[in-house]
């Protein structure tokens, strides 16, 4: 008896986290479908990042300073840390645009008024965008090797490093998608949530370590570079992959890029998620 | 006991609006009520606090038997919400729409596939069901859109204006499918513009406006209140106003209302078109030359002329119905 009412809660939250498993993947599973249907938005979230592999290397290759040499090639395998870890967050822009259309388009409130798990609409969106990212990633991957960059060029790496950086990088991503979902809430139509979910990106992305050497800046935009959530991924990627320019700080991030990554991009996760679902849950009151 | 759906002193402000102020509503098991009102009367808020979605300010509500407040999650179990802005995903099949759905209401995917079939099948929607919802027609996403609220059977129905903005022969059609789901024993509550549609559809009719109920009846009782038929004539000059009036007081039931300035004359009658005819036989006889006339059934303004004085002040004539009230709720939430 005793043991029976102390097992009840247990089978009972692990019912509610099976659904919640299940619900999220069926909205997972719509949001992928939609990506299919509508393949341009897929296309332009490739050709975004490569665009911007192609005007960095050739338009500034030559005049930035990475350590003591302004070699094109050097700048090349220096940049790619940052560009890949800026196009994971920029899968930011889809989430907050595909939530903003649901709750204009009423889907929302169909979604709301089923028995559903409360945060599912939300993980299994920001889930399908971590599928979109990783292929975005993949095919950024092959046109970097294409135009020349290779890992272990700086410092010898291996496979499981490199993996590494890669689940850094997708772990950002989708912590950052979450701030996404919390801003496609929070306005009013899908094209705010598209600039909504894109404009502070570039400050974040910018004042951080992903395209310059952070070292050269003054130094109070260099603390808030290397304190940056942002920077801590691009110089675990970069330290990672075995590429040059690793910055040399005293700031605790910069030391432990791994562990300050991993905690940074959980952190977000934990603060918006709880941000968001709330949000959700109370989406017309 | 308490009937399928109840509500008790419903309150519900955004701002400085009150949408619901104090509703209250009883619809006993296996009925359809209609709840009748213009835009921005607060029927589509009503709607929403009873599906969960939005949460009262103060009051009670029962659905099912389930506490809406206490209970939202097991109350969402047992309704079903068709709105009017046909939220179905357009990217999606239809097909894909109803197995998702069914999915969401806890369906094992096999299960929500089948009855995805077969209600693609009722609702005529095979032939289209694995196109993107986006290529169907208004009529055909209002179908699967039901169909998206009736996947669990539901024991009770909630549809927010589900004919707003559809053609006559779409209507009729969708008027038939409604009948259907009332015949097998579901309890509905639907919000509507349309005199005729609750006329035709509903067991009673609650009128709202400002978000009160401000009359509830069966659909005769609110005619009988409103006056029923009358006779509307303008006549083509001023001068015969006075001898037309005497025209219709003759034929009428009640007194003859006259409008100066558009010429126009209204009394309540009772005979139909036989006795139109007849009132222009004798307009005709007496050589009064008329721009106009017609037999007009009591329509959503009158009954509101009749129980408040005023026309209903519906925000812009066409567009998606409760724009006003909706676009109210989502300034608020801001």
């Amino acid at each position: 008896m005793s043991a029976a009412t102390e097992t009840a809660p247990v089978a009972a939250a692990a019912n509610r986290m099976g659904q919640s498993v299940r619900d999220s993947l069926v909205i997972a599973r719509r949001n992928l479908i939609r990506m299919t249907r509508i393949p341009e938005m897929v296309l332009f979230g490739v050709i975004q990042p490569v665009m911007f592999v192609v005007l960095f290397t050739y338009v500034f290759g030559g005049s930035m300073k990475i350590g003591n040499t302004t070699d094109a090639g050097v700048y090349k395998d220096f940049l790619m840390a940052g560009i890949f870890a800026q196009t994971v967050t920029f899968a930011t822009a889809g989430s907050a645009a595909g939530i903003a259309d649901d709750m204009q388009k009423g889907l929302v409130d169909r979604f709301r008024s089923l028995p559903m798990a409360r945060g599912a609409v939300l993980t299994g969106r920001t889930v399908a965008d971590l599928v979109q990212t990783c292929i975005t990633v993949l095919v950024l991957a092959i046109v970097a090797l294409l135009v020349g960059w290779r890992t272990g060029s700086a410092e010898p790496t291996n496979a499981g490093k490199i993996l590494g950086a890669f689940g850094l990088l997708l772990l950002l991503g989708y912590a950052f998608t979450w701030i996404g979902a919390l801003i496609g809430l929070s306005v009013r139509t899908p094209e705010a949530a598209t600039s909504g979910g894109i404009i502070w990106l570039f400050p974040v992305t910018f004042v951080s370590n992903a395209f310059v050497d952070s070292s050269q800046m003054t130094p109070w935009l260099r603390h808030i570079a290397e304190w940056n959530p942002f920077s801590a991924t691009v110089q675990a990627t970069r330290e990672l992959f075995g590429n040059p320019g690793v910055v040399q700080s005293d700031a605790w991030p910069m030391q432990h890029p791994v562990w300050a990554s991993l905690i940074w991009s959980v952190l977000i996760i934990a603060v918006f998620r709880t941000l968001a679902v709330r949000k959700y849950r109370s989406a017309a009151n | 006991m308490p009937g399928a759906i109840y509500a008790e002193g419903l309150v519900k402000t955004f701002g400085d609006v009150r949408a619901l102020d104090g509703v209250d509503l009883d619809v006993p098991e296996g009925t359809v009520l209609g709840l009748l009102g213009p835009n921005g009367a607060g029927k589509t808020t009503a709607v929403r606090c009873l599906t969960t979605l939005l949460r009262p300010d103060s009051g009670k509500a029962v659905v099912a038997g389930l506490d809406v407040l206490g209970q939202p999650n097991e109350v969402r179990r047992s309704i079903g919400l068709s709105g009017q802005f046909a939220a179905v995903d357009e990217y999606l099949t239809g097909r894909e729409n109803l197995q998702m759905v069914g999915q969401l209401y806890q369906m094992r995917g096999r299960a929500a596939k089948a009855r995805a079939a077969e209600l693609l099948d009722q609702f005529h929607l095979a032939d289209a069901a694995d196109r993107p919802t986006k290529t169907y027609s208004g009529g055909m996403r209002r179908r699967l859109d039901l169909a998206a609220a009736l996947v669990v059977c539901p024991p009770v129905m909630f549809m927010d204006e589900p004919t707003t903005g559809l053609d006559p022969r779409n209507r009729q059609e969708l008027w038939g499918v409604i009948k259907q789901l009332v015949a097998g024993g579901t309890t509905l509550l639907l919000t509507t513009q349309y005199l005729e549609e609750a006329d035709h559809l509903a067991h009673d009719i609650a009128v709202v406006d400002h978000g009160r109920v401000i009359a509830r009846g069966t659909s005769d009782q609110l005619k009988a209140r409103t006056g029923g038929e009358r006779v509307e004539v303008v006549v083509h000059e001023r001068d015969h106003m006075g001898e037309a009036a005497e025209v219709l007081a003759g034929f009428g039931k009640g007194s003859t209302t006259v409008e100066e300035h558009t010429r126009k004359l209204t009394v309540p009658v009772t005979g139909g078109a036989k006795l139109l005819a007849e009132v222009i036989r004798e307009l005709d006889v007496r050589g009064i030359e008329i721009d106009d006339i017609g037999l007009r059934r009591p329509t959503l303004d009158d009954v509101f002329l009749s129980l408040t004085g005023h026309v209903a002040e519906t925000k812009g004539e066409d567009g998606p119905a409760d724009d006003a009230g909706h676009e109210q709720e989502k300034e608020a939430t801001k």
